[in-house]
């Protein structure tokens, strides 16, 4: 369902609408029904007391039993009794019957009615209704009185008496067109109304939806303008206390995290000062040591090798530091990218050490840094030659994506143990070792993190894997952009001449 | 025995150079601040000096451009700060190369000696004799001597070296990989920022307008070319 038809303000509109519908009609109906049993009542009780006093003055001017013209006139006298001489009269006495009018058929009378005045002997009535119009029928038996006695024999006279009731049928219809006309305009108010309140729940329903989603992109001094006291303002202060409790917590730890990071940089940079003294000092201790004893000789050369251990570490934090602070920048260069794997392992003379499945110089060409691509390959090789085992390949082809467009594949595979299977996911984590005798083997422990943040800068992925036959495998994947995405920064497009 | 000057503030990497390279053959003196660098230089007049960057006082890259200024003597950044803002402006003030901080006293060495030899010869400055004339641009190759409208332009060794080999073939377009190995002999690659600080050092001293080179062009996604309009 639609989330219009779904929505708050189709809800409380129905749920008005509804109120004023029952509300109306149950109205109404009382209303209608009252007022229609009193008037039709009055009306009844006025035409019975008439009628029957009418009889009563009449009834003695006749002689008993009544002839048929007698019975004739009789109904005519007590028709004349009504105010707007609309009463239609029916006289009966045994078979005899006359009305009013010559050739009534009186068919609003039914055989019912008769019986129940000929048997109970007292007036009835009923209301008829015919082809759409009501009338009352009266129903009277004529019975002797006498001073002594208590019993009122039947005289066998019965008059009955029909009078349309237009009048009282008019009033009752004015009453439903009154009603009628009064609930239009009542929905049409519960539904404004309904409108209106929708309209004062939704404004600072929509104001917080907008606000939440604003702290959601990051927008924390996001907050909301709080109006009046009902539930709502609450739900707006209570917003408006969360968000900056939030605003709070996330500066502080963005604070905390700058610290940490100045602190690490800061750290590694007061380092390199002592180090670069006993850096310096590093080859000429390994050349003296030859001439010295044999105890003096290894401590001076377990100096010399944990001061270049130290100082690869600082270098790794160093550039740890510059990814974690945003510094680190990306100098693209279009370079042939077999031969920059190439000289990555002439330069370190790892050439016979590792196998090559390397395309022809010329053909894989792209923008990469080949500085960050060079720091990339030589910690993967390095990685391989120093946890795997021979042989260690390293491999280049180029990969077509249909959405990602051109990209380089690079992989480094050795034919070791393979990475556990609980390792796996934590190799490319900060000084994360897999086993605990070999922590400070070699390496810093930070090499496969600068390697996945330099391959993150080129907007690749880096993923490591054990092969089916055997051996850790590890893949770089290398968008190659278009020759004209982008200059090196290092100097200006503008310089170029066609 | 080649002379170097080391201008470095913190004692002990003062110390732990010069004995490093005193030991590697160089003869060795030292300063503790740019000023009394910039005396030592007219006193010691050394082949190379190896500058730190982080100076108190006068800072090492005000250093680095007033050496520039009067000497044409090598320089060498020793910088603690491996950023690469802090490299590229280092080489823009007019450094010949740069090492970052802590390094092996062997690097050390290797380094000194590739900016010396730049110094020495340049590539094919057997054959020529005469003075080639490009434009305005007078290359004496036997000399090292260049002069731009009958003014000498005071070149830096890599500065000089990077235009004889570019001059040498003009027209002949290198990658920034050639002319790394070709001027810096650097047997790892990468560094194309040395390139490029050094192409645009050069192109301000023979007075290149900026944007339409005349001599140095560059040859987009690739590297640079020699030749005159």
């Amino acid at each position: 369902m639609p989330r219009a038809l779904n929505g708050l303000r189709v809800r409380l509109v129905m749920a008005f609408t509804l109120v004023a519908v029952v509300a109306t009609v149950t109205t109404g109906a009382l209303t209608f029904r009252e007022a229609r049993t009193r008037v039709l009542q009055q009306s009844q009780d006025t035409v019975i007391e008439d009628f029957r006093h009418r009889v009563d003055t009449i009834v003695p001017h006749y002689r008993f039993p009544p002839g048929e013209s007698d019975l004739r006139s009789f109904a005519a006298d007590v028709s004349r009794g009504g105010r707007s001489q609309t009463w239609r009269v029916l006289v009966t006495y045994g078979e005899a019957s006359a009305t009013s009018a010559p050739g009534d058929a009186f068919r609003e009378l039914s055989p019912a009615m008769r019986e129940s005045v000929r048997t109970r002997l007292a007036t009835v009535f009923q209301r008829v209704s015919r082809d759409g119009r009501s009338a009352l029928v009266v129903g009277m038996p004529v019975t002797f009185a006498g001073p002594y006695t208590t019993s009122r024999p039947a005289s066998g006279l019965e008059v009955y008496l029909t009078v349309p009731q237009q009048e009282e049928q008019g009033y009752v219809d004015a009453l439903v067109t009154a009603i009628e006309r009064a609930t239009v305009p009542a929905l049409a108010l519960a539904v404004l109304i309904a409108l209106l309140a929708a309209r004062g729940v939704l404004r600072p329903v929509r104001a917080l939806r907008r606000a939440t989603r604003s702290i959601a992109e990051g927008r924390l001094d996001t907050r909301l303008t709080v109006q009046g006291s009902d539930e709502l303002a609450d739900l707006s202060r209570t917003f408006n206390e969360t968000a900056a409790a939030l605003e709070g917590s996330v500066a502080e730890l963005r604070r905390m995290e700058a610290g940490a990071r100045r602190f690490a940089a800061d750290v590694s940079h007061e380092l390199r000062t002592p180090l670069a003294a006993m850096s310096a000092v590093t080859d000429v201790l390994d050349e003296d040591a030859a001439g010295l004893d044999d105890d003096t000789a290894m401590a001076v050369r377990l100096i010399s090798e944990e001061t270049t251990k130290l100082a690869g570490l600082v270098d790794d934090l160093m550039e740890i530091s510059r990814f974690d602070a945003g510094a680190a920048a990306l100098h693209l260069d279009e370079i042939d990218l077999a031969e920059s794997l190439r000289r990555t392992l002439a330069s370190r003379g790892w050439l016979d050490t590792v196998e090559t499945d390397l395309p022809e110089p010329g053909t894989l060409r792209g923008r990469v840094d080949p500085r960050r691509l060079d720091v990339v390959v030589a910690n993967l090789v390095a990685n391989a030659l120093r946890h795997g085992a021979p042989p260690v390949r390293l491999s280049l082809r180029q990969e077509d994506d249909p959405r990602a467009g051109r990209r380089a594949v690079v992989t480094v595979a050795d034919g070791g143990a393979g990475i556990p299977d609980d390792v796996l996911p934590h190799v490319f984590d900060r000084f994360y070792k897999s086993d605990s005798a070999r922590t400070r083997s070699e390496g810093s422990g930070l090499g496969l993190a600068i390697t996945t943040e330099n391959v993150a800068l080129h907007g690749g992925t880096v993923r490591a894997a054990n092969h089916p036959r055997g051996g850790a495998v590890f893949t770089v994947v290398l968008p190659l952009r278009p020759d004209d995405a982008q200059e090196p920064t290092t100097h200006s497009a503008k310089d170029h001449r066609p | 025995m080649p002379r170097v000057l080391i201008i470095e503030d913190d004692r002990a990497v003062r110390e732990g150079v010069r004995l490093a390279l005193r030991r590697q053959g160089h003869e060795v003196a030292a300063a503790a601040t740019g000023e009394d660098g910039l005396e030592l230089l007219r006193s010691f007049r050394p082949d190379a000096v190896i500058l730190d960057l982080m100076l108190p006082g006068m800072p090492g890259l005000e250093v680095c451009r007033r050496i520039r200024a009067h000497h044409q003597v090598p320089i060498i950044m020793a910088t603690a700060r491996g950023d690469d803002t802090d490299i590229v402006v280092g080489l823009e003030a007019g450094a010949d190369d740069y090492v970052v901080k802590p390094v092996r006293a062997r690097v050390l060495d290797a380094r000194i000696r590739a900016v010396l030899r730049r110094v020495g010869g340049a590539p094919d400055d057997h054959g020529t004799t005469r003075p080639e004339h490009h434009g305005d641009l007078v290359i004496d190759r036997a000399g090292l001597t260049v002069t731009h409208q009958g003014r000498p332009v005071a070149l830096g060794p890599s500065e000089l070296r990077l235009l004889l080999t570019l001059s040498a073939s003009a027209g002949q377009v290198f990658s920034r990989q050639q002319l790394l190995e070709a001027v810096w002999e650097h047997n790892y690659h990468g560094d194309a920022r040395l390139v490029d600080a050094c192409v645009k050092r050069l192109r301000s001293k023979i007075g290149e307008p900026a944007g339409r080179p005349r001599y140095v062009h560059t040859v987009r996604g690739f590297g640079y070319r020699f030749g005159t309009r």
